[in-house]
């Protein structure tokens, strides 16, 4: 993963670090590379997974502590389709949780009524629960979209609230009572290979021409419309692609708890993706994995300060915070360590990929 | 090539630009000069459809732009830039430049997700374009450096070459020299030509160095109030006493 | 009961309810209006000045008057504090940071008095009062003393920002800060009045929600924090009126459907936040900077 992650990073946080040469020789290198690359991910991503698997064969890891790897690896896409838009379009979103729920539903909905075998009704449910939740994304983005900041996060915060209160509702969804009896079809292998999937896309999405669109959005908005490229256009495309993913992740929920209410979907939830988002250095893909990480470790851990848990959990946030705009960042150090001179630039921000909002 | 005729525009009740009229011909060099909040810039934000005039037509090559958004409009053959500089904070100076290119560009996200040939093939050229486009501006050797840690000539400099990107017909440029100092304004003046020259293209600048403007502009317009007071040679305005009266205050 | 005095009934409902939510709303305003921050934890402090008129009330048998303005003190040091200690280190940084910030703040508050007073909701002891009747109508001397006290509070602080000089110095900082500090308007003194009289008037709001359902618990803040800021943002964040405005008109709103609409369509109650956010962000598409709010377009 190490070498993964570093090629990721240099090529998120620090792009000096590709030399320019000779048009033949880099062609011939980047393409080494991207094979190399390809190589090493897929290793280390293999190893991950056989570990991982063999913990759970020898009985290292038990159930209870594979469904907080499913948890995490859950709120791993929530996180990085969340990314898309907050820290790469630069929007903030209150009510992702919102087109998770969407997902989860519609997945739900559909398995218990297909009757089909499971290796064909659950990847159909899946995508269609991501389908319906990136139409809602775009129903909801193509008008929400116009107003930027925080006028944005309350009208995502109302259209959250909004698809709880129809989830609560509806006859379909069972109301307040919620839908039980969902067949359990996600496993640990399932969401393992989902997530990658998710995050692999997410990437090559962000590193292509549709991400250096979406950034230069975050960064200018006039200036990207007055050189050639529609703004609604990838604002829309990456308010549905983030819908979409929250839609899969919502799939994989409902059909590895089983039961799905209304209440998992609110704006806690909302907030808590957001939450991994900002800590993982919002416009930084791994960051945000990392913090999904370290997040869902630390919640565990707290839970045996019982009643004192949230107490813990709300000043170690707070503390973060003030740490990062302090300047004491994870990116500082890793900067360090390649060698590079942090940049204390002007008004405090102290990483390079830090930006208004 | 590019015909304005009477574009106004309102806002509450005030006219920064009134009954506004152009006309650009092939490879002309033209600046619009006028003392402060003659609504210079905003017939810039007029003709690049930033704002949308409330009256009168706006064509290019016998299309009509008037309605269009600025992202359309790019694409009809007229690009910008600004007056407060609007870089990519984030990005790296070829990275500004690469993502003007984006509409040149047609491969897919399943072509970035294989890595095709036609991926490959495309971001090569497109790295090759950036670099010989950031080469003429002279910034090819701070490439990967943040376009925030330039100086302010460069980022100017950098500017142009976003917009000269987008292969534009027509450019404007937004009070170039703002802010340099007389040699940044020299290479400036020098840089306006071989652009000119090189790439083929009209030009139309708002500028207040009035050196430059008469150094290199071959025709000017001159603008107070939102109207056209003068327009001829730079030895023309120079010597009309409309003009010297707006400037002065008389 | 027909349904004209109903209307009537609700509306009066309605403008009780609402004046609690503009009392709440007010604060947000101030605080975004000058250092652009939604403070989640600003209905958290109308719940922790809930529950110190009622520790005063229950333990130390004080009169709700004395619980009230002990209260008052109380959440004024609390919201001074907490602007000092976690917003203040983040004033530069970028405004998401903040926000986070401010959702710890809220999580620490509602933990921390769920873990000194559990989770449960206690009875307040709201004082007794009569009901008046007129004709058809009735409402109780409590809601009639909180509309009351609710509009001189605003009024008082429509004339405090108006013309005293920290009032003035607020207005001049929420339009533009930096060019209020260069005038030599100290930011620090004014976000603090800010945050100072932003917590009081939650802690009166959240003594009068407690007065008016009576009962409290740790999560009570949050949903009428959140229609609070709704109202704020319907009313046009940053203008003081915008937010009085925004709190009536959701009180309004949310007792009509509850209690109006009912009558014709019993499932109202039900739908009625969904119907209230759609108010909102109709509102917002329509006109996106709230009610009273100004729009300002980019100077390109």
């Amino acid at each position: 993963m190490k070498k993964l992650v570093n090629q990721v990073n240099s090529k998120l946080i620090n792009p000096a670090k590709e030399k320019v040469v000779d048009p033949i020789n880099l062609r011939i290198k980047k393409q080494n590379k991207s094979m190399q690359r390809f190589i090493y991910a897929s290793l280390t991503i293999g190893f991950v997974y056989i570990l991982l698997i063999l913990g759970m064969l020898t009985g290292l890891i038990d159930s209870y502590l594979s469904g907080i790897i499913v948890s995490i690896m859950i709120n791993i896409i929530m996180a990085v389709s969340l990314a898309l838009v907050t820290g790469y379009l630069g929007e903030l979103v209150l009510g992702h949780a919102g087109f998770m729920a969407v997902g989860a539903y519609t997945a739900a909905i559909l398995t218990m009524q297909l009757n089909l075998p499971m290796i064909i009704e659950f990847p159909i449910a899946i995508i269609c629960g991501g389908l319906l939740s990136s139409l809602v994304g775009i129903i909801i983005g193509i008008p929400a979209l116009r107003l930027r900041g925080d006028y944005l996060g309350i009208i995502t915060l109302g259209f959250g609230e909004i698809i709880r209160i129809i989830l609560n509702n509806l006859d379909i969804t069972n109301g307040a009572r919620g839908l039980s009896g969902i067949p359990h079809y996600s496993n640990f292998s399932v969401t393992f290979f989902v997530t990658i999937i998710v995050i692999v896309i997410l990437y090559k999405l962000i590193s292509s021409k549709t991400g250096r669109a979406i950034v230069a959005i975050r960064d200018n908005e006039i200036a990207t419309d007055c050189i050639g490229i529609s703004t609604f256009f990838y604002k829309t495309l990456a308010f549905s692609c983030a819908a979409f993913f929250a839609g899969v992740a919502g799939g994989l929920y409902a059909h590895y708890h089983t039961v799905l209410n209304p209440v998992s979907f609110g704006f806690m939830q909302s907030i808590e993706v957001l939450i991994i988002v900002v800590l993982g250095g919002m416009g930084n893909l791994f960051g945000t994995i990392i913090a999904a990480v370290i997040l869902g470790i630390l919640n565990e851990l707290l839970r045996s300060f019982s009643e004192y848990r949230m107490i813990m959990y709300s000043l170690i946030l707070i503390i973060m915070m003030i740490c990062k705009a302090k300047g004491i960042t994870l990116a500082i150090i890793k900067s360090k360590f390649a060698n590079r001179s942090p940049k204390k630039s002007k008004g405090g921000k102290s990483d390079a990929r830090s930006f208004k909002n | 090539m590019l015909e304005v005729s009477k574009i106004s525009v309102t806002f509450g009740g005030i006219k920064p630009v009134d009954e506004f009229d152009l006309k650009l011909n092939k490879g002309e060099l033209v600046g619009l000069i006028g003392p402060n909040g003659a609504g210079k810039t905003t017939v810039f934000n007029l003709l690049t459809g930033v704002y949308t005039p409330s009256h009168g037509t706006i064509k290019l090559d016998g299309k009509n732009l008037t309605r269009l958004k600025p992202h359309q409009i790019v694409k009809k053959g007229i690009t910008r830039t600004f007056q407060n500089i609007r870089l990519f904070k984030s990005m790296t100076v070829i990275e500004n430049v690469k993502v003007a290119f984006n509409n040149q560009l047609h491969y897919s996200l399943y072509d970035r997700i294989f890595n095709t040939v036609k991926y490959n093939k495309q971001e090569k050229w497109l790295h090759k374009e950036a670099m010989s486009l950031l080469k003429i501006f002279d910034l090819d050797n701070e490439a990967n450096e943040l376009s925030t840690n330039l100086p302010y000539g460069k980022q100017r400099k950098l500017e142009i070459a976003r917009a000269l990107a987008c292969k534009p017909k027509i450019l404007l440029l937004d009070e170039p020299a703002a802010g340099m100092n007389p040699n940044e304004t020299n290479e400036l003046m020098e840089t306006i030509r071989l652009i000119r020259n090189k790439f083929d293209i009209t030009i139309l600048l708002i500028e207040h160095d009035m050196r430059l403007v008469m150094a290199i502009c071959e025709r000017l317009v001159v603008i107070e109030y939102g109207k056209i007071i003068a327009e001829g040679t730079p030895e023309e305005i120079s010597k009309n006493l409309k003009v010297i009266a707006a400037y002065l205050g008389e | 009961m027909d349904y004209m005095t109903l209307f009537i009934q609700q509306v009066i409902n309605g403008l009780h309810i609402g004046s609690i939510y503009a009392l709440i709303a007010l604060g947000y305003t101030m605080v975004y209006g000058i250092v652009k921050l939604i403070n989640f934890a600003h209905g958290d402090i109308m719940m922790v000045g809930a529950y110190t008129a009622f520790i005063f009330m229950t333990t130390y048998n004080q009169n709700i008057i004395v619980a009230l303005i002990i209260a008052v003190l109380f959440c004024s040091i609390l919201g001074f504090t907490i602007e000092k200690v976690a917003y203040k280190p983040l004033r530069k940084a970028p405004r998401m940071w903040a926000l986070i910030t401010a959702i710890g703040v809220s999580f620490f508050l509602e933990s921390t008095v769920m873990v000194l007073f559990g989770a449960n909701p206690k009875p307040f002891p709201a004082p007794q009062s009569s009901l008046i009747k007129i004709g058809n109508l009735q409402f109780s001397q409590l809601m009639i003393i909180s509309l009351v006290l609710s509009v001189i509070l605003m009024l008082s602080l429509e004339r405090f920002i108006q013309t005293t000089r920290l009032g003035k110095a607020m207005r001049a900082s929420s339009e533009d800060a930096e060019a209020a500090a260069l005038m030599g308007i100290s930011v620090n003194k004014t976000i603090s009045t800010a945050f100072i009289i932003g917590s009081a008037l939650a802690a009166i709001g959240g003594v009068l929600f407690a007065v008016a359902y009576p009962q409290i618990k740790p999560m009570m803040g949050v949903m009428p924090g959140l229609k609070a800021f709704i109202a704020a943002v319907l009313g046009g964040i940053g203008i003081i009126p915008g937010a009085v405005l925004g709190g009536f008109l959701l009180g309004l709103i949310e007792s009509l459907t509850k209690g109006f609409l009912s009558a014709f369509w019993p499932d109202a109650t039900l739908w009625a936040d969904a119907i209230l956010f759609s108010i909102l962000i109709l509102v917002l598409l329509i006109k996106p900077s709230g009610i009273l709010g100004k729009n300002i377009r980019e100077k390109v």
